[in-house]
């Protein structure tokens, strides 16, 4: 057996987070030595992480890296491994936890050391979730992540924080609760619990029905799509900075990166069957959550209701079941990683300096920040899926490849890119553009070094992956066509049988 | 070469906006420079291409590939997208230019001398592009700077909202063009240009179902392709951005909403000439609404006050003529006005932006007059500018317009009299529009009250050095070029950037159409004098005779009142029904605040059990049991 690269990227994190649990909290001074161990872990693994997508082979449809080693015996197994899919989920967690890291500095002043901890314990869990190939595991990894997240929201959030942590929690768990009875009821199809292997045994007709539906319920909520959406924008609002970027960035992801790796392979059928359920669900998200978005006066309301509008662009590029719509919607759940992320640390440059989300409180701030406003603008645009910028590819092959299977569906969801536009370009201009109204404004100082380069490090990525998206369509390439083949394979099989 | 005319204006938009530590003038001279660098060897190219014939295609990588949908950034160079590189750079050289002088007073040169260059790489991007989708990058991008210079002066509540309202407005377009888009890869599998065009004649007679209508492809794709054409051209029913649009500075007026950049909806149906020749039905519609463009444009650009919105609905009325030109197969005489019109527009704009300049920023042509003498010079190349846009004899724009009249009479078909018709009526309504605009502007009583008329004085070569080139242009492009461009042997010049399935027959013109619009438009001067200038009373007169007809002219026929109450009232009230009422008072009271407080009811009411007392337990207990038994007795 190689060297474990799989599981040293997933608890490298909880090792960096025991070390700052055993650093000193300092009264008052921030405590330096916790951030810089959690900067260094977390860089440590991002480079990890580049060298491990450096050396994946993308040329193997198999998962590569992979990891057994017995658990229960005869039970579970800790299995981990990846394919093109996993490994740019991995690779955008990596990613951004680090940015998070160096957000704190600015945004976190309470209790900083156990902030870290929780986001470096929370890097563990969402790693492992890409990572596991087992079905149990992956449900520990992906319950585990509520903890901490909801630590987050319920300790350092804002004045409604308990409310929205617990509303977040309930919601997520709700979903899960299902998710665990039909493991159990595939262990007891199935005899395993390997995701691999399930995929060979394949699970009959008749039970795949239900299970999926136990799966979506689940995925749906973390996703999340409408009606089960009203979490999010509650969470977002009360959730402090980095809070909300790994939320919007990374754990929204697990419910697309779920749909893919588990619904569409475990359930074909199913997964054809309930097409047209994600399809309107996903277009009422697109117009619907895109139409709220625009009334918000809250800023960060705003960009979470846009979040479930974009990811709504997302589950409907997986159910096309065609390589453009597929391919579109893992670079729009990257992309949006990327974006989503920067505008809530745009969001949050505001917020700490005034303590005000509120829209009309702002106004005229390009007078005072005009590096903060040029890159608020080039998210802006990004959000708005303006060529150019990594969204654009992203949405633009959801739509082609949705075009191909549903003429209406695929319309519809462009009249969200509208919406889109009216929406952030609307919000720009209440909180950037205008005279200088508010005289609190007048003492604020323009981005510091480091919200400054963790901007720039974004942006430069946003407009890198939208000029030369090719790195990502070369690494997923091969795995996206294995599991396209696989679910027409399985589709034509029935068809022939009957 | 090739590469530099293409980049060298982004080299100027990044590296100029970086100049400005360097000093403010540092960055005007090397975005200028740079961009007139790119001017230069796009006239050699040209001349190249028309004498040498050196066209060809540079790849430069590949953009996105996912399965068999692959894009490439790439440089095609062929005459139509030569001629496109010199209107875009030499106009947009001129502008930076002009910019220098114009913008003399403001703070922010480097940002908008870098926006700028940024917008003139959008353009050519758009133009040089050899697939649909390098197109539409160009033209987001060539929107995203429109609305970034109209909301350049963002203290203005008004810019800000114009911008806005344009990036918008041309949404609306993209979206239909995006969906042409889809359609296009979904039927024929590859967005590259050349090879769509030759796989269209074997779909020509396909029928698709679209949302429940049985209907032609080709037809469809033309139809959705012009939406976006019309968006970006400001056509009727997407046009209200463009008189908005003039909240930006005048410089980019005269680069973006006149020359460059709303002409790229009429570039866009020249370049896909090899599909719209294959849909009658696609190209009367094109034609249709570029008739109904013109007329509207000059009905409502006859009553309006402010000096560059009668410029701006003059624009958008030429962009009409070039539309039907397209519609009635005439590509080429399309394409001939829209190089025409980029000289004698961005005169008029550059002309009036001298004048504004000068009358501190006053764009009210009632509180103007009398100041020819002023400004000479600004006076003649307004002059020049209007006889160009009337079709004065012999000036650029009379070879340009006549051709589209006459080319559209040719046809000879109904819908092609009707536009030569329209195009007459338009041609007289264009030139007392324009007459109007020089009268009230230089001449009559000198009306400003905050100014006295011995500060006015003309503006600094600067200004007027690109005047003077414009001048040139506007004079000489019609006479000089049409006989490539539009002469006998169009052909040669064309090759096959264009497609004209039916040839025009010239035998026979008859005379008196040649002579209708020379004699209209020259008789318009002498009407115009005495209806501005000598008998105003009667002008008076009129206004109140008509007073309906002049309201809904002055209120450009209440669109704007009309898609505020149709789409944006209902968008905004739909959006705040959908929060309030569907996610706070539905979803989140049935679903997760409603369970809670469910959940919070019924363990109340368990709390109630344990009271402690043994007999409430034991008769419970007695009701368990008896329940137990009875289900077991029933079911046994």
């Amino acid at each position: 057996m190689n060297f474990p690269i799989l599981s040293s990227i997933t608890f490298l994190p909880l090792i960096g987070a025991f070390f700052v649990l055993l650093t000193r909290s300092e009264k008052g001074q921030g405590n330096t030595g916790a951030v810089y161990i959690s900067i260094f872990t977390s860089f440590v693994n991002f480079f990890i992480t580049l060298f491990l997508w450096y050396t994946f082979d993308n040329k193997i449809s198999d998962f590569q890296f992979v990891e057994e080693i017995s658990w229960i015996s005869g039970f579970i197994k800790f299995k981990f491994g990846i394919d093109g899919i996993s490994i740019l989920f991995i690779l955008l967690t990596a990613f951004i936890t680090p940015i998070c890291i160096i957000s704190c500095i600015n945004s976190v002043k309470t209790r900083l050391k156990e902030f870290l901890i929780a986001l470096l314990v929370l890097e563990t869990f969402m790693i492992g979730v890409f990572c596991s190939l087992d079905l149990v595991v992956f449900y520990l990894f992906f319950e585990a992540g509520l903890i901490p997240m909801f630590l987050i929201i319920g300790i350092w959030g804002g004045p409604r924080k308990v409310y929205s942590a617990f509303k977040f929690f309930l919601f997520t768990l709700l979903g899960s609760v299902l998710m665990l009875v039909a493991i159990i009821a595939i262990y007891w199809i199935t005899g395993t619990t390997d995701v691999t292997q399930i995929y060979e045994i394949k699970i009959p007709q008749e039970f795949q029905y239900l299970l999926w539906l136990a799966f979506f319920s689940s995925f749906a909520v973390k996703l999340p799509m409408w009606p089960v959406h009203t979490w999010l924008p509650d969470a977002h609002v009360e959730a402090p900075t980095p809070g909300s970027v790994i939320l919007a960035a990374i754990l929204l992801k697990m419910g697309g990166y779920g749909f893919l790796r588990f619904s569409i392979g475990m359930f074909p059928f199913a997964s054809e069957y309930f097409t047209p359920l994600i399809f309107t669900l996903s277009v009422i998200a697109v117009i619907y959550t895109s139409l709220v978005a625009l009334m918000q006066d809250d800023m960060k309301k705003l960009i979470a209701y846009s979040s479930v509008a974009h990811m709504g662009f997302v589950t409907m590029g997986i159910f096309t079941f065609n390589k453009q719509g597929v391919e579109g919607s893992i670079i729009q759940m990257f992309s949006h990683g990327l974006i989503s992320a920067a505008l809530f640390l745009c969001v949050g440059v505001l917020y700490d300096r005034t303590h005000s989300r509120l829209i009309k409180s702002y106004g005229g701030v390009v007078h005072i920040l005009p590096k903060y406003s040029f890159l608020f603008m080039v998210f802006a645009l990004a959000t708005l899926g303006l060529p150019g910028t990594s969204g654009f590819v992203g949405e633009f092959l959801v739509l082609v490849g949705t075009f191909k299977v549903n003429f209406l569906v695929a319309i519809l969801a462009s009249i969200g890119v509208i919406l889109a536009a009216a929406y952030i370009l609307w919000l720009y201009k209440r909180v950037i553009f205008g005279k200088l109204e508010n005289i609190q404004l007048k003492k604020i100082k323009d981005v510091n070094l480091s919200e400054g380069s963790i901007l720039v490090v974004l942006c430069i990525t946003v407009l890198f992956f939208g000029f030369y998206p090719d790195p990502l369509l070369e690494t997923m390439k091969v795995s996206v066509d294995n599991l396209i083949n696989n679910y027409n394979l399985e589709i034509t099989k029935r068809i022939t049988l009957k | 070469m090739e590469y530099a005319i293409l980049f060298l204006p982004l080299v100027g938009a990044i590296f100029g906006y970086l100049a400005k530590y360097f000093g403010d003038l540092t960055s005007q001279l090397l975005t200028t420079f740079l961009v007139c660098v790119s001017a230069i060897l796009s006239i050699v190219l040209f001349y190249n291409g028309i004498f040498h014939g050196t066209y060809g295609n540079y790849l430069i990588y590949q953009w996105i590939a996912s399965g068999n949908f692959v894009v490439n950034w790439s440089i095609n160079i062929d005459p139509l997208s030569s001629i496109m590189l010199v209107v875009v750079s030499v106009v947009s050289a001129l502008v930076h230019i002009y910019s220098i002088g114009y913008m003399n007073h403001d703070p922010n040169k480097p940002r908008f001398m870098s926006y700028l260059s940024l917008f003139t790489f959008s353009m050519l991007v758009l133009v040089v592009s050899d697939n649909f989708l390098q197109l539409f990058f160009g033209w987001e991008g060539v929107g995203l700077c429109s609305y970034l210079l109209i909301g350049f002066w963002y203290k203005k509540d008004s810019a800000n909202n114009a911008a806005i309202k344009a990036f918008i407005v041309n949404r609306v377009g993209d979206f239909g063009f995006a969906i042409g888009i889809f359609l296009i890869f979904m039927f024929f599998g590859t967005l590259n240009y050349n090879e769509v065009f030759q796989l269209v004649p074997e779909f020509s007679q396909e029928k698709i179902n679209f949302l429940g209508f049985n209907s032609n492809l080709i037809t469809l794709i033309c139809l959705f392709l012009f939406v976006g054409a019309m968006g970006k051209s400001a056509q009727f029913f997407l046009h209200t951005w463009l008189p908005d649009a003039m909240e930006g500075p005048t410089p980019v007026s005269a680069l973006i909403h006149a020359a460059t950049m709303v002409t790229a909806g009429v570039f866009l149906v020249v370049r896909c000439s090899p599909i719209f020749e294959y849909s009658q039905v696609a190209l009367n519609f094109v034609a249709i609404i570029g008739m109904l463009t013109a007329f509207f444009a000059a009905s409502v650009a006859i009553v309006q006050n402010d000096i560059k919105r009668i410029i701006a609905y003059s624009t958008c009325s030429q962009l009409g003529y070039m539309f039907f030109a397209a519609g009635v197969g005439a590509y080429h005489v399309a394409i001939f006005h829209l190089f025409t019109h980029a000289f004698f527009k961005a005169l008029l704009f550059l002309g009036s932006g001298s004048v504004i300049h000068s009358l501190n920023d006053e764009q009210d042509i009632r509180n103007m007059g009398g100041i020819w003498k002023q400004m000479p010079f600004t006076w003649i190349a307004m002059i020049v500018g209007t006889l160009a846009l009337t079709g004065f004899p012999f000036l650029s724009g009379y070879y340009s317009k006549d051709a589209i009249i006459e080319f559209a009479y040719l046809k000879g078909t109904n819908i092609g009299y009707f536009a030569a018709s329209i195009g007459i009526i338009t041609a007289l309504l264009t030139a007392i529009y324009s007459w109007r605009l020089i009268l009230k502007t230089f001449h009559g009583k000198f009306n400003n009250e905050h100014l006295s008329k011995s500060e006015i004085h003309e503006s600094g070569m600067v200004i007027i050095f690109p005047l003077a080139i414009l001048i040139l242009g506007s004079i000489f492009a019609g006479f000089l070029f049409k006989d490539f461009l539009i002469g006998h042997h169009y052909v040669d010049f064309w090759k096959d950037s264009i497609l004209i399935l039916q040839a025009f027959n010239h035998s026979h013109i008859p005379m008196w159409l040649l002579y209708t619009t020379p004699i209209l438009v020259t008789l318009a001067i002498p009407l115009s004098y005495s209806l501005y200038i000598k008998n105003d009373k009667l002008l008076e007169r009129i206004k109140i005779k008509n007073e309906l007809v002049y309201k809904f002219l002055l209120n450009k026929w209440y669109f704007d009142e009309l898609y505020n109450s149709i789409f944006v009232k209902p968008v905004k009230a739909i959006g705040s029904f959908f929060w309030k009422s569907g996610d706070i008072k539905t979803i989140d009271r049935f679903g997760p605040d409603g369970i809670s407080k469910i959940v919070k009811i019924i363990s109340k009411k368990a709390t109630k059990f344990q009271t402690g007392y043994i007999y409430d337990y034991a008769f419970v207990m007695l009701i368990g049991l008896s329940l137990l038994l009875t289900i077991f007795i029933f079911y046994k």
